[in-house]
Formats: structure tokens, C-alpha cells, sequence
């Protein structure tokens, strides 16, 4: 939480610079299934979130990330229609959650932060209580059930009271009622938080399984998790978005320029000039205590935006030469997101 | 369907009263108190009655107290736990889950209530009671019962404290309770207005065997104000 501002024009070519790819302004409205338009939320004189505008289409799952107290669960909050926003409009598939919110509601599966639960109810209990509560009722409310127990592997604790399961699999059970009601959008608010290593990658499974038939937004601040499920990623600093777009290309975009490593054998002296003539190239280094070496090992700068990958290939193929490596070198997204915070906290001061 | 939605969280509300300590104590309080007026009225030495006025006089305080303490977990512990965001995220309408809850907390006072009819049983077996005051005395006891559950039921929306909600609520219903003696202070429509607008004014008439629509409009229009005050204080959760 922090003191009203205004809205800090200087970091918007941000979100232009980083929203490319599955931008929804390049794709029909219908895949729009979350849409988030100038969304503000005041707390008297403080400011929850501020101007957040973010579209996410069909088929996406989008990492929101950000350090404590960015307003990830604000704007979660807002989308679920838990909270009504102070400015701006929040859509979950066309339908405004503050003026159609029923309908709205009807369309998400969420998951809050602290996974609240009935402890006093059995996993079938809570499913069927929360399945009817979403207007499933008879032989859809209790197939529907059977198969989300499936789906997030706790069959066998089904007539357990809640109360006696570990955290990992009330996370589950938090999870499934999410997804029971077979929701086309699923807003899941730090779905690994405090569960162990193993169950961490479980969850994570899950959840990239329900990408093929969910859009998925989830918030976290593990760095890895973001790389490892999401498409695409929202980082958000003091209620603002400062970066949206896919991890990589965020590390390329802040870069300015992108690198590649590469190893050829051949000729030092002819590949690296071979190598600073392809369009693109801005800068061919050779890694250091290499004199005699006949592979040879590059770090090459490239313009950004521009893929030169190819067009090395061919040319160290064209002169008979042997590549035996090429990959980016990307920044990691650990460094981006520190990047993007620690300068937005520096603009504040 | 709403009315689906709205039984199915009355269901669940019923449920998790029995597996807390809340309804019995309150059951067992409640029955005791009024068997302890019933026998403390027959074994007067003076002019015993074959009638419940004995205790409903006296019971209509106890359920200023059996209001608050059935309906202050209702949602302040959904507040407290953090469940109130998935009931207010799902597709079911505040006044739905308003409803749900205030049918469970009425369910398990109608219980406690009918508890007491046993009481009627003796009467019946050893005297001759007019029957006609003891339906309107429970009547009563069942509107002021529930008037002091919608009570109830929105101080419990307005904190996530239950002590604080049952606190509030008694609080307000004391008030109510006892408006009446104020209108000794005051001179003409102020007088009728604090006497009108007294809960135990307008018991007075069910323990004489008058059903007085008047006086099941004064209760039926509490309930559905503080219910309808309980559905606005959940709508200001979201804009505040």
C-alpha cells in the first residue's frame, strides 16, 4: 500500500515495448476472455492498483508477477467480482464483473491466496456444496466431481474432512473446486504457496494440464514458475503494470540487444569477421585464452528483434566451417524482474 | 435456480451448527431457562396457571441473548477464514446467501423452540390450558425469535469478529427490547412511536391469545429490514 500518484507516463514503453506475440489488439475479440481496461482500485487516499490494462485470450495461461504488495491479489480480486473497481472495467469473457457480474462469475474458477476451506466438511461434502452453489445439481454435480478428483488426484481423501488434510492437497481441493464447474477462465492467486517441493511440481503439472482447456491467470513470485507454466507474464510493481509479455522476450527486451552463444571450429580470424558481417550482428567477442584453440567459442550481439540464427547457420555451413553450438543468451527473468522494480522504486524517490 | 442455491447454504449452515458446541449449549440454555420458569409458575402456591404465559414473558429476554450468540459466526467466521470470498465470487446473489443462512439459524431456534413444547404436553395432561394463547404465545416466541436472528445475522456482516457482531447485536436488541420504558419520559407521538416501536410492546398481545396483525407486521418488517441491511452491509464489501 502506498500514497495516491499519478500514473507514471514515463513507464508505459514498457507495455508497449513488451506487449507483442498473443497481444489480444491482434486478434479478435471474441478470444478475449480476460480483460482488464484502465482498472483502478482505491482504498480511501491509498491506492490499491492504478490504470492496470492487460487483455489475455483463449488457450493463454499468464504468470502476474510481482513482490508483495503490487496489488497481484487486487487485481485478482476485481476480476472475480469479489471486489468492485473505483475506476475502469474488468471483463471475464464480455461480461463486465461490476454491471453483469453473475454472468461473469458464472465464467471463472478462482482460487484465493489463502485457500479457504470448510474444514468441518468432507473433500465430497465441499465439492457437491460448491458445485450446487455454481448450479450443478444431480447426475452432472456428481460426475463432475468424480472426474475433477481425478484430475487433481485426491480420490482417495474424499470422504476426509478437510480439517485432516495436509496443506499440498487442501491446495488440491482448493484447485478442484476452481475447476469443477468447468470454467473457461481460471484465476488462480499463488497456487504453490507453502506446499512442498514435491507437491509444488504436482500442482504445476495440474495447472499447465488445464491450460489446454482453461485460460489460466496465476500470480506467484517464484521467478521459476512463471518460465516454467506460463506463456506469457504481467509484472506489476506498487499497483502498476510495468512489463507484459513472454518471459524471454521480456529478458530480450530489456536488454536492448539479445546475445548468442555459439561454438564453431574453424579459423578464428575468418569466422569472426565472417560472423560481424551478418545482417544484425552488432558485436562478435571471443571468449578469452582461446589463441590456439580450433573451436572456437563466440558471444554475439545482436540487434534487437532481429533473428540472425539462420542466416550464422548458413554462413559457417556455406564456408565448410563445423557448428557445434548456437544458443540466446538470455537475461534471466530473476534479473528483469529486479530491473523493472528497483526502477520503478527508484522513479518514486 | 435460487431457491436451490439458497437450501443448499441454509443445508450446509444446519450442518456446521452440529458439529460446533454453539447450538447445543444454546438449545440446552434455552430449554432449561424457560423449564425452570415453567416449574418455578406451576409450583407458585398462589394461583397456578394452566398457561405458557408463565415463561414466554420471560423467555423473550433470553432470546435477546439466543439471537446473537446463534447467528454470530454466520459470516463474521466466513470474514475471519476468508470463505466469504468464495461464496461472494461463486454465482449466487447476496441476498441468497443472506436467506440461506437466516433459514439455518431458524431452523435450529425453531428446534430449541419445539423443545419446549413438552411443557404443553404436561399441561395438557394435568390441567385444561385454553389452547388459542399458547399458539399465539408461540407465534410470538417464533417472530421474536427471528427478528432478533436478522438482528443477528447483519452485525455478523459487518465484522469478521464474532464476539464483537454478538456484542453489536445484543446491543441493538436490548435497545429494542426495552424502548418501550422511554416512552414514560416523552408525551404523545413520541410516546406511541417508542412504545410501537418495542419488541416486548409488541409481544404483549400473543401472551393474551390475540394473533394482532399489526404486531406480525411489526416483526415480519424487522426480520426483513435487518436482513434486507445484512445483503447491503455485503454489497459494501465489495466498494469499499
Amino acid at each position: 500500500m502506498y500514497s495516491r500518484r499519478n500514473h507514471r507516463q514515463s513507464f508505459n514503453f514498457l507495455n508497449f515495448r513488451f506487449t507483442k506475440g498473443l497481444s489480444p489488439l491482434l486478434v479478435g475479440d471474441s478470444n478475449i476472455l480476460i480483460e482488464a481496461i484502465g482498472l483502478s482500485k482505491y482504498y480511501g487516499r491509498a491506492v490499491g492498483i492504478e490504470n492496470v490494462s492487460f487483455s489475455i485470450v483463449k488457450g493463454e495461461i499468464v504468470g502476474l508477477l510481482g513482490p508483495n504488495g503490487a496489488g497481484k491479489t487486487t487485481v485478482m480480486r476485481l476480476l472475480t467480482g469479489f471486489l468492485a473497481p473505483s475506476e475502469g472495467t474488468a471483463r471475464i469473457v464480455g461480461h463486465d464483473t461490476a454491471e453483469a457480474s453473475l454472468e461473469a462469475r458464472r465464467r471463472v474458477g478462482y482460487l484465493p491466496e489463502s485457500v479457504p476451506l470448510y474444514a468441518d466438511m468432507t473433500v465430497r461434502q465441499y465439492l457437491n456444496y460448491m458445485g450446487t452453489l455454481h448450479g450443478l445439481a444431480g447426475a452432472p454435480l456428481r460426475s463432475q466431481v468424480e472426474e475433477t478428483i481425478e484430475t487433481v488426484q485426491v480420490s482417495q481423501f474424499i470422504d476426509t474432512l478437510i480439517n485432516k488434510l495436509s496443506k499440498g492437497y487442501r491446495q488440491r481441493v482448493g484447485i478442484a473446486q476452481a475447476i469443477l464447474h468447468r470454467p473457461p477462465v481460471l484465476i488462480l492467486d499463488e497456487p504453490t504457496a507453502g506446499i512442498d517441493p514435491a507437491q509444488v511440481i504436482q500442482t504445476r503439472q495440474i495447472i499447465r494440464s488445464l491450460g489446454t482447456d482453461h485460460t489460466v491467470l496465476l500470480s506467484t513470485h517464484i521467478l521459476s514458475e512463471v518460465s516454467m507454466v506460463c506463456d506469457r507474464v504481467i509484472i506489476m510493481n506498487d499497483g502498476h503494470v510495468v512489463a507484459d509479455g513472454d518471459p524471454s522476450e521480456l529478458a530480450k527486451g530489456l536488454a536492448g540487444t539479445s546475445r548468442i552463444q555459439t561454438q564453431i571450429r574453424g579459423p578464428h580470424e575468418e569466422i569472426a569477421r565472417a560472423l560481424a558481417s551478418v545482417p544484425g550482428v552488432r558485436q562478435v567477442s571471443r571468449e578469452a585464452n582461446q589463441a590456439e584453440a580450433v573451436v572456437n567459442s563466440y558471444s554475439i550481439e545482436v540487434e534487437q528483434g532481429k533473428d540472425v540464427s539462420e542466416d550464422i547457420a548458413k554462413m559457417v555451413v556455406g564456408n565448410g566451417w563445423a557448428l557445434l553450438r548456437m544458443q540466446p543468451d538470455l537475461l534471466p527473468l530473476e534479473r528483469v524482474f529486479m530491473h523493472l522494480t528497483e526502477e520503478e522504486t527508484l522513479a518514486d524517490s | 435456480m435460487p431457491i436451490r442455491k439458497t437450501l443448499a447454504i441454509a443445508r450446509k449452515e444446519t450442518q456446521s451448527y452440529f458439529v460446533s458446541p454453539i447450538a447445543y449449549v444454546v438449545a440446552l440454555v434455552f430449554v432449561s431457562l424457560t423449564g425452570y420458569f415453567f416449574v418455578d409458575a406451576m409450583s407458585s402456591d398462589i394461583f397456578p396457571e394452566a398457561s405458557v404465559n408463565s415463561y414466554t414473558g420471560r423467555s423473550i429476554f433470553i432470546l435477546a441473548l439466543v439471537g446473537p450468540l446463534l447467528t454470530m459466526k454466520l459470516l463474521a467466521e466466513e470474514q475471519k477464514l476468508g470463505t466469504i470470498e468464495l461464496l461472494l465470487t461463486s454465482p449466487v446473489r447476496d441476498w441468497e446467501v443472506i436467506l440461506g443462512k437466516f433459514l439455518a439459524s431458524l431452523t435450529i431456534f425453531g428446534s430449541a423452540l419445539a423443545l419446549t413444547l413438552v411443557y404443553v404436553v404436561f399441561l395438557f395432561a394435568f390441567g385444561n390450558p385454553d389452547l388459542g394463547p399458547i399458539v399465539t404465545a408461540y407465534v410470538g416466541l417464533f417472530l421474536f425469535g427471528a427478528g432478533a436472528l436478522a438482528v443477528g445475522l447483519f452485525t455478523s456482516a459487518l465484522t469478521s469478529n464474532q464476539i464483537v457482531a454478538a456484542i453489536l447485536s445484543y446491543g441493538v436488541l436490548t435497545l429494542l427490547t426495552i424502548i418501550h420504558l422511554a416512552a414514560d419520559q416523552v408525551d404523545g407521538a413520541m410516546a406511541t412511536f417508542l412504545n410501537e416501536l418495542s419488541m416486548v410492546s409488541q409481544f404483549e398481545d400473543f401472551t393474551r391469545g390475540i394473533l394482532n396483525l399489526r404486531s406480525v407486521i411489526y416483526y415480519v418488517s424487522m426480520i426483513v429490514v435487518f436482513l434486507f441491511l445484512a445483503v447491503r452491509a455485503l454489497e459494501f464489501r465489495r466498494w469499499k
